[in-house]
């Protein structure tokens, strides 16, 4: 159906693919896998238009093909769904699944029953119930994805490329996008997608092609692979050990937090933490973990409560006065609040230590330089150099220069929320030794995570939150993720 | 390589050569062009353009804009002017001045005020600000313009050694601003609120500082203006100063500064002030007429800045 020969992409002088070649068959599913930055975005893009290549070619059922724009290539059969999914959320439904081929009636005047007709032939062939009549504003991120795949249908798309289609969405949402897939499939469509769950490779795909840093390395039918080969693949190297032994924990209280409330959020939470050591929040998503977090960083401030940094009373108002005290937090929402992306590597990384860089508010070149080189050195920070704007990094690069940015001040605490949130094993397993680093250098950790087995194995002891408050706290090296999920469920 | 120096290298050179075609043109087009009385005309006129436009650069990187320049250099210019009258103590010079630059400071000051504690938008706040600022401009002087200035005060707009004193105080403010952009701390922070605010404020920044900082200083630039052509006109004029803040704007974008915030330079803006100066002075040394200028002159921008983001993209 689609077939890569040799493609080549740089991006200001880094490469990114490297004479990838790939053969995609009609009616397969086959996944991409590859840690951030071995370029499966990349080569998406590369045959869904939005890139040309530098080098190689591409075919589509047989004849060259060179798509100089998305529009082109979705023409030629192939339509690619974006991580960040784009729809018009003031629109409805219909509108946005027959957006630019709208059926017309002469004068060109929208013919509106046909949209909602034709929008729903569409929906309920992925077994949808979707209402084309409803606003888009009010769907799920699942929904939305389905909406998505209805508008790739109804422009007869041969081939489907999606870019981590399930980060997002819940447990129920995904099986919806596998019965979806599934009924593609069944079509003869196609479908090249991204992952990061390694246990949904194994369930959808027909075949699996692992990138690593720009080249291929192997594709082979899912059955032939097993999930430690495949992260070796991936990762060019056996994972004996992911998560490192928990550190020594000392016995002096770094933080403490009383009584601490914030309305509507969360309430009367209470907690302290050591030198050295992990406290792992976990919960169900709007427990109040990120809230929580957010108050302690100063974000968004707790209403009532006390916090104690060592023996100094600590009432942070904004993130300003919550680092200056000394502590520091890497936020979960990495493009929304944490990277600038248009400014480099460099000014993302210093941004909060420009302080102690720039005595009488003139920036120390010499210092900031041989600070942000030590610290892309320090976190494995993969850009072309530290001029490199953030936004063109890969989400685990990204990602290592937040956590730098936040380590810069050294700070007593670190909040980390999420810290592997939609990033691959690679990084995980780097940030995982990174946690267990801060621990060594004495300073204390409160981890924020939604992965039980991450948070449990990183964490000294365990805070569980439900609807808000404290459920339990259990000594992590005994807690097993039966007995967290029992407390964070809702009675 | 670095890839955001290429680009901003690219782009600044891309406005040179356009500088450099238009200055080519326009010297074998006319015979007056390339002459030294010529180009210090020009840079007598690009001066007060060339301050605002520094100022308003602050405020586009935070991704603000300032609507209320125009009106705010009247303002300034009739205070300066009343206080300039000379007396039987002599010639006053420094008050009026001051006077001019702290009537910018609280023009610029009441924007950031209302933009960050007010949380009202930025277009909405100036756009207040522009009619506020020229009413109370006729209120001050009276509807009348405010003559009678001291010659000190007018000196201003005089040459020291043959370079014209606005010129001086331009290349002043510029280089100031852009040294000040690239080194200091505050300036990064600057950038770092024009490209994502929320990760400005979550990295520890206080963003309602950095913005009250950019809308004062920007009414400084403007107080300074008003100064600068009250000396020049020799009177006050409430009526002065109509559009300014839009020819500032059309400068610091043509020399690449994004609406959005985030990207730009004072470098550029300068290139746009003298583009658009050059502009201007052709027009008039080729004896276009006033209505066709303003034609011609809009489409140059719209065409510079068209140019610019083709050229980006590539």
């Amino acid at each position: 159906m689609l077939s890569l020969t040799r493609i080549s992409k740089s991006f200001g002088g880094l490469p990114v693919l490297q004479e990838v070649s790939l053969e995609i068959a009609a009616g397969e599913v086959h996944a991409l896998m590859g840690e951030n930055g071995a370029g499966k975005s990349t080569l998406m893009k590369v045959a869904a238009g939005l890139h040309a290549p530098d080098g190689g070619t591409m075919r589509l059922k047989g004849s060259a093909f060179a798509p100089d724009s998305p529009h082109a290539a979705l023409l030629a059969g192939v339509a690619m769904i974006h991580q960040e999914l784009m729809p018009i959320p003031d629109m409805t439904v219909g509108e946005n699944v027959l957006l630019g081929i709208e059926p017309c009636g002469p004068l060109g005047m929208v013919d509106r029953a046909q949209v909602l007709e034709r929008a729903r032939t569409l929906l309920a062939e992925l077994e949808s119930d979707l209402s084309p009549d409803a606003p888009m504003r009010s769907l799920s991120v699942g929904q939305t994805q389905v909406v998505e795949i209805a508008k790739a249908l109804g422009r007869n798309a041969d081939v489907l490329l999606m870019d981590e289609p399930t980060a997002a969405l819940s447990d129920h949402e995904a099986t919806a996008l596998f019965r979806a897939i599934g009924r593609l499939k069944a079509r003869g469509v196609a479908v090249v997608y991204t992952t990061h769950k390694m246990d949904e490779v194994f369930r959808l795909a027909d075949r699996i092609t692992v990138l690593r840093d720009g080249r291929h390395v192997i594709t082979s039918p899912s059955g032939e692979l097993d999930q430690e080969r495949l992260i070796a693949h991936m990762v060019g190297r056996p994972m004996s050990e992911i998560f490192p032994a928990r550190g020594k924990v000392a016995p002096e209280v770094v933080l403490s937090v009383r009584n601490l409330s914030r309305k509507g959020a969360f309430h009367d939470v209470s907690f302290h933490i050591r030198k050295g050591e992990v406290l792992g929040l976990a919960g169900l998503m709007g427990a109040g973990r990120t809230e929580v977090a957010s108050a302690v960083a100063g974000l968004t401030p707790a209403d009532s409560g006390e916090m104690r940094l060592g023996d100094r009373e600590f009432r942070p108002a904004t993130p300003h006065e919550a680092l200056a005290a000394g502590v520091a937090m890497v936020t979960e929402d990495r493009k929304g609040m944490g990277i600038i992306p248009v400014l480099p590597v460099r000014e993302n990384m210093t941004l909060s230590a420009l302080e102690s860089m720039s005595p009488g508010g003139l920036i120390n070149r010499t210092a900031e330089s041989a600070a942000v080189q030590e610290g892309m050195r320090a976190f494995g920070v993969r850009a072309s150099g530290p001029e490199q704007p953030v936004g063109q990094l890969s989400g685990g690069n990204q990602q290592k220069v937040l956590i730098a940015r936040a380590l810069l001040n050294r700070p007593e605490v670190v909040v980390l929320d999420e810290p592997t949130r939609g990033i691959d094993v690679g990084a995980k397993a780097e940030i995982y030794s990174l946690v267990r680093r801060l621990t060594d250098e004495g300073r204390a950790v409160l981890l924020v995570s939604s992965e039980l087995p991450e948070v449990i194995a990183l964490s000294h002891r365990l805070l569980v939150l439900r609807q808000g408050k404290v459920a339990a706290e259990l000594d992590a090296a005994t807690a097993s993720q039966e007995e967290v999920l029992r407390h964070a469920m809702p009675l | 390589m670095n890839a955001r120096l290429d680009r901003s290298l690219l782009h600044r050179f891309g406005i040179l050569l356009v500088l450099l075609a238009v200055g080519l043109g326009l010297s074998v087009a006319t015979d007056s062009f390339l002459t030294v009385s010529n180009l210090t005309n020009v840079a007598r006129q690009v001066s007060i353009n060339g301050i605002l436009a520094v100022g308003v650069t602050f405020v586009l990187l935070t991704g603000g804009v300032d609507l209320s320049l125009g009106s705010v250099v009247a303002l300034s210019g009739v205070v300066c002017a009343t206080f300039a009258h000379p007396s039987p103590e002599g010639h006053p010079l420094f008050l009026p001045v001051a006077a001019g630059l702290l009537t910018g400071a609280a023009c610029g000051l009441v924007n950031g005020g209302l933009v960050t504690r007010g949380r009202v938008a930025p277009f909405i706040v100036t756009l207040g600000m522009m009619t506020v600022a020229r009413g109370l401009a006729l209120i001050v002087s009276g509807g009348r313009p405010v003559a009678d200035m001291s010659e000190r005060l007018t000196a201003l707009a005089g040459d020291v050694r043959g370079v014209p004193i606005p010129l001086l105080c331009f290349v002043a403010v510029a280089f100031i601003a852009w040294f000040f952009l690239k080194r200091f701390r505050l300036g990064r922070h600057v950038y770092a609120v024009g490209g994502n605010e929320q990760a400005a404020r979550a990295a520890g920044i206080s963003v309602g500082r950095v913005k009250l900082f950019v809308y004062a200083l920007c009414g400084v630039m403007a107080g300074l203006a008003g100064v600068v052509l009250a000396a020049r006109i020799t009177t006050g004029q409430p009526n002065a100063g109509v559009a300014y803040e839009l020819d500032a704007i059309a400068a610091v974008v043509i020399g690449g500064t994004s609406l959005s915030g985030g990207v730009g330079s004072v470098a550029g803006t300068v290139l746009g002030v003298i583009l658009i100066g050059v502009i201007n002075n052709g027009l008039d040394l080729m004896s276009v007429s006033s209505y066709y200028q303003q034609v011609v002159k809009g489409v140059i921008i719209v065409g510079a800045v068209w140019l610019d983001r083709r050229q980006a993209r590539a």
